[in-house]
């Protein structure tokens, strides 16, 4: 087993070497690897690295590489959700995060593999190929951000940005052994992430410790007015982390230990818990009966905005685009050959919840259950600090396992969606093993109370050592 | 008030109206300025729907289309919503169009026009804002073509689209609606209805018996009429024939000046609006007060105090308000000289020269306005004279006393003439006697006399004239 990286460590080697050597020590490391977590390896950012070594930056990412999951919009840098229909795309412009990222001196060394328009639970839907999962490459990353997870549990990056619709940082950050927050719905600007699903997702950092996490959501988080829904300001979590969990109140919901849960997770989250309460927090069981609902509402929410969001692939401006004697011709087969059956899916979906007739039984349901389920989150956590759960009901599957049964899949998502749903912070850290695979813990907050879920989660870590190792070097 | 409507006519309207006075598009920092541009030149990764763009409401765009919605006597929603129309089309750069669906930005107001039996009332259903997709440009013509560019420079102005109820009656109604519309938003100072595509109508109409059909595509308010007319006369002809006309939506070809069926299947959509998930709902009700405040005076209301004010006719008051501009120029006129005769140079003579060659006011100075009234009144040139002096302003320019100096019209030279011609006929007693006589060869020789006293300069017709005229008092 290696050991974790994280930036501070890197920023003692960049240091005692450079920035260019530590970032090429890391193009060596992805060259070499096998688990395809980057849809685009960007070599060019060595001329970054020499330019802050050259002149010197006093940012607080200065020369760290960063992995930017591939639906994240960078300047010169093929963003193509690693889709098909978006084949030679190139943006003309930086995400909000990325130029907050470039602000504090870090360097994207890539684009992360992904469920194709992140949308999955395996990256596998990816046009580039599945990303295998570090501790055993038999089974699948998570997703969809599967690749932003694996790369730094292989350590081919100390730190990356994956984006959250449904559980998508969580998923893969629990599968892959990392620790990965969800946001607040507001608090870091979504300006230039592609949308998927609008009103549910937010980018968030994936990292080997929660301080990490803390200082990407510092450099990351803020108010940004090209994006309407954010609101947040800037926060400064990194410098406040404590380990102290003493009076902290925690909820179980039940609903979240449901039909399965995998038993060994389920003793591994028990066993977190009576972890926090040895250091001085104390646990109640809480009610959130709606969770049921959640699922469904999840989908339809998330699909029906997906169908709009994904209408302006059509080959006009960018991207890939079919041949076709008139337009609509183009434009349909170009869709038709662009996107893979899994968004295709969901595309179909989407627009028949939308459509006349269906709207008021889907769409508009799943709006009222989203308000109920918010409701559980406000009821639950009116008496609790934070409610503890699995992230994931089991630990990762295997490659191909769930790929052909998309229903089996969605049910793969039932502890993190209602996160979404509700808009309030979640984060997974690891919390134990089971046949060699890691088990996630996810702790859920208040909204915007960011703080109160980094400070429980570097209290665990602090307490536990169950990221202290890394999977060895995948042959 | 009933209007003679034997064929049942039922007209309501949609009227597109860009807010091209705007510094910035809809939801983006663009400029709005696309007539000038080079096409593509003013865009960004929001107006070209780039991935991963987001919309941010211009707020100024609020602000304009509520001081329309109020200066069409409509009620200000309390708090507005963005959504999303889906569709497919060339030119909509996201697949879908952000406008406002069952919160717009005003409902419920009214349009008074005149009509042949006096006022009429139209009311308006309710006037939404969304943002106008990009420019389809053909190589070739749209039949034969190789290709098509879009121009994005347009993609994501400030439209707002004006709905009425069906209380026309009629093409010419329409015509009158639109002007009178025209006129109120170009007062509130967000609209120039002299840019192409700055106002765009689509029509609903039907006759007694049958259905309604939707007549799209109509570019300008001038071409609501024809586009109205031939419509009529259309399902006239199939109701005469004994056939039925079916509902559909047909399209206005402005060079024909006809409208064509366009296949069911165009017509036919399922928009699947749903709230627009980047835009959170913006609460404008208690913006109301100050944007009230901004309102200026409206046509009706500065009708009313021309005609009192200036005590000018009645139609002097409607021929100046019905303009803005001119409303503006009349009362600079009006405060260096009489308001009455102002009236009437401007409304009467100015504006039908400005017309005829398809001019605004702002081709004419309101000094030059005031220099020429006023020579008229000091009875420098004639009224004749004056008007000359404006077209030829009008047609290569110059400055009124240049004009007047270079043309002869100063009426002293006259004077001279009729001086001449007086003297004339006390010196030319014989010749007087032989013309009253019969002897019409006298009269040449009258003319002769008096050219040659004037040296020449008079005109010899006019001084036969002249000679006649006196010679018959
Ligand atoms: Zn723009």
């Amino acid at each position: 087993m290696g050991e974790p990286m994280n930036i501070s460590k890197i920023k003692s080697e960049i240091a005692k070497t450079s920035s260019e050597e530590v970032l090429n020590s890391y193009l060596e490391k992805i060259n070499k690897s096998k688990i395809n977590g980057y849809s685009t390896v960007y070599d060019e950012a060595v001329e970054e690295a020499r330019d802050i070594d050259k002149n010197g930056h006093d940012g607080i990412l200065a020369g760290v590489p960063v992995a930017v999951k591939d639906n994240i919009s960078t300047d010169g840098i093929p963003t193509t959700c690693c889709s098909r229909i978006l084949e030679g795309y190139t943006p003309p412009y930086d995400a909000h995060v990325v130029e907050r990222l470039k602000s504090e001196g870090a360097i994207v060394i890539g684009k992360t593999n992904m469920d194709e328009f992140a949308m999955g639970t395996s990256t596998e839907t990816s046009c580039y190929g599945p990303t295998l999962n570090p501790w055993d490459t038999g089974k699948v990353p998570g997703g969809s951000s599967g690749g932003s997870a694996a790369v730094i549990a292989s350590d081919e990056a100390p730190v990356s940005l994956g984006s959250d619709t449904g559980g998508s940082v969580r998923c893969p950050a629990s599968y892959c052994g990392v620790v990965g927050l969800k946001p607040t719905y507001g608090t870091v600007s979504r300006y230039g992430l592609i949308s998927y699903a609008n009103s549910l997702e937010q980018i968030g950092p994936l990292a080997n410790n929660v301080s990490d996490v803390a200082i990407m959501m510092d450099v990351i988080g803020g108010h940004d007015t090209r994006d309407s829904t954010s609101v947040s300001q800037k926060t400064n979590y990194q410098n406040t982390l404590k380990d102290d969990v003493n009076g902290l109140k925690i909820g179980i919901p039940e609903e979240y230990f449901g039909e399965g849960i995998d038993p060994e997770v389920e003793e591994s989250v028990w066993n977190a818990i009576n972890k926090f309460e040895d250091m001085g927090a104390t646990w109640e069981k809480v009610s959130m009966p709606n969770t049921s609902y959640a699922l469904s509402a999840y989908y339809i929410i998330a699909m029906s905005e997906a169908s709009s969001n994904l209408a302006r692939f059509d080959g006009t401006q960018y991207g890939y685009r079919a041949d076709g004697d008139n337009w609509h011709v183009m434009a349909s087969r170009t869709r038709a050959e662009g996107f893979g059956t899994e968004v295709q899916r969901r595309i179909l979906l989407g627009t028949y919840a939308l459509s006349a007739g269906y709207y008021d039984k889907y769409y508009l349901k799943a709006l009222k259950v989203r308000t109920l389920v918010k409701q559980d989150f406000e009821n639950a956590l009116s008496n609790v600090d934070v409610l503890m759960t699995p992230t994931m009901p089991t630990t990762a599957f295997k490659l191909g396992e769930k790929i052909k049964d998309p229903l089996s899949l969605y049910l793969a998502d039932v502890n993190t969606v209602p996160v979404n749903l509700a808009g309030v912070p979640s984060i997974s850290v690891p919390c134990g093993f089971s046949d060699g695979l890691p088990i996630g813990l996810q702790i859920i907050g208040k909204h915007f109370n960011e703080s109160t879920i980094l400070q429980a989660a570097y209290s665990f870590e602090q307490n536990t050592d169950y990221n202290a190792g890394r999977p060895g070097e995948v042959e | 008030m009933a209007e003679e409507n034997p064929d049942g006519v039922v007209i309501g309207l949609e009227i597109h109206v860009q807010l091209n006075k705007l510094n910035s598009k809809m939801f983006c920092a663009c400029s709005t300025d696309y007539h000038n541009s080079e096409p593509n030149s003013n865009t960004c990764p929001v107006c070209l729907g780039l991935p991963g763009s987001l919309p941010v409401i211009n707020e100024k765009a609020v602000e304009s289309a509520m001081k329309v919605g109020l200066a069409l006597n409509c009620d200000i929603v309390e708090q507005t919503q963005f959504h999303r129309k889906n569709y497919f089309y060339p030119d909509l750069p996201k697949g879908f169009q952000i406008t406002q669906y069952d919160y717009p930005i005003a409902n419920d107001g009214k349009i008074v026009i005149e009509s042949d039996e006096g006022e009429h009332v139209v009311r308006i259903k309710r006037a939404h804002m969304e943002e106008d997709p990009g420019r389809m440009m053909h190589i070739g013509n749209i039949e034969k073509s190789k290709g098509t560019l879009i121009d994005y420079n347009r993609s994501g102005m400030a439209l707002l689209e004006i709905v009425t109820e069906p209380d026309i009656r009629s093409p010419k109604e329409s015509r009158r609606f639109l002007d009178k519309l025209r006129n109120i938003i170009e007062y509130l100072e967000v609209f120039d209805s002299n840019l192409e595509g700055a106002m765009r109508v689509d029509a609903n109409i039907s006759l007694q018996g049958g259905s309604r059909t939707e007549v799209k595509n109509i570019s300008s308010h001038k071409g609501a009429e024809r586009a109205l007319l031939y419509e009529i006369m259309r399902q006239k002809n199939i109701m005469r024939r004994g056939g039925e006309v079916t509902m559909e939506t047909r399209h206005f070809d402005e060079e024909k000046g006809c409208t064509v069926g366009l296949r069911s299947k165009e017509a036919e959509h399922d928009y699947r609006y749903f709230p627009e998930p980047d835009l959170t709902p913006l609460r404008v009700a208690d913006r109301v007060p100050k944007v009230t405040k901004t309102l200026p005076e409206l046509p009706d209301a500065k009708r009313e105090r021309f005609l009192s004010q200036y005590g000018m006719t009645e139609m002097h008051a409607k021929a100046l308000t019905s303009d803005i501009r001119v409303s503006e120029f009349f009362e600079e006129v009006a405060k260096e000289v009489d308001p009455k005769t102002s009236a009437s140079w401007v409304a009467d003579v100015l504006k039908g020269e400005l017309n005829y060659r398809e001019l605004t006011v702002d081709a004419f100075k309101v000094e030059d306005m005031i220099s020429i009234i006023q020579m008229v009144t000091q009875d420098k040139i004639t009224e004749k004279s004056a008007v000359e002096v404006i077209r030829q302003i009008l047609d290569y320019g110059g400055k009124p006393d240049e004009i007047v100096r270079e043309n002869g019209l100063l009426k002293v030279e006259e004077d001279v003439v009729s001086k001449a011609v007086t003297e004339t006929i006390q010196e030319n007693e014989q010749a007087v006697n032989d013309y009253f006589a019969g002897k019409e060869k006298s009269l040449n020789y009258l003319v002769g006399q008096v050219m040659k006293k004037t040296r020449g300069r008079a005109d010899a017709k006019e001084v036969r004239e002249l000679l006649v005229d006196k010679l018959n008092k």
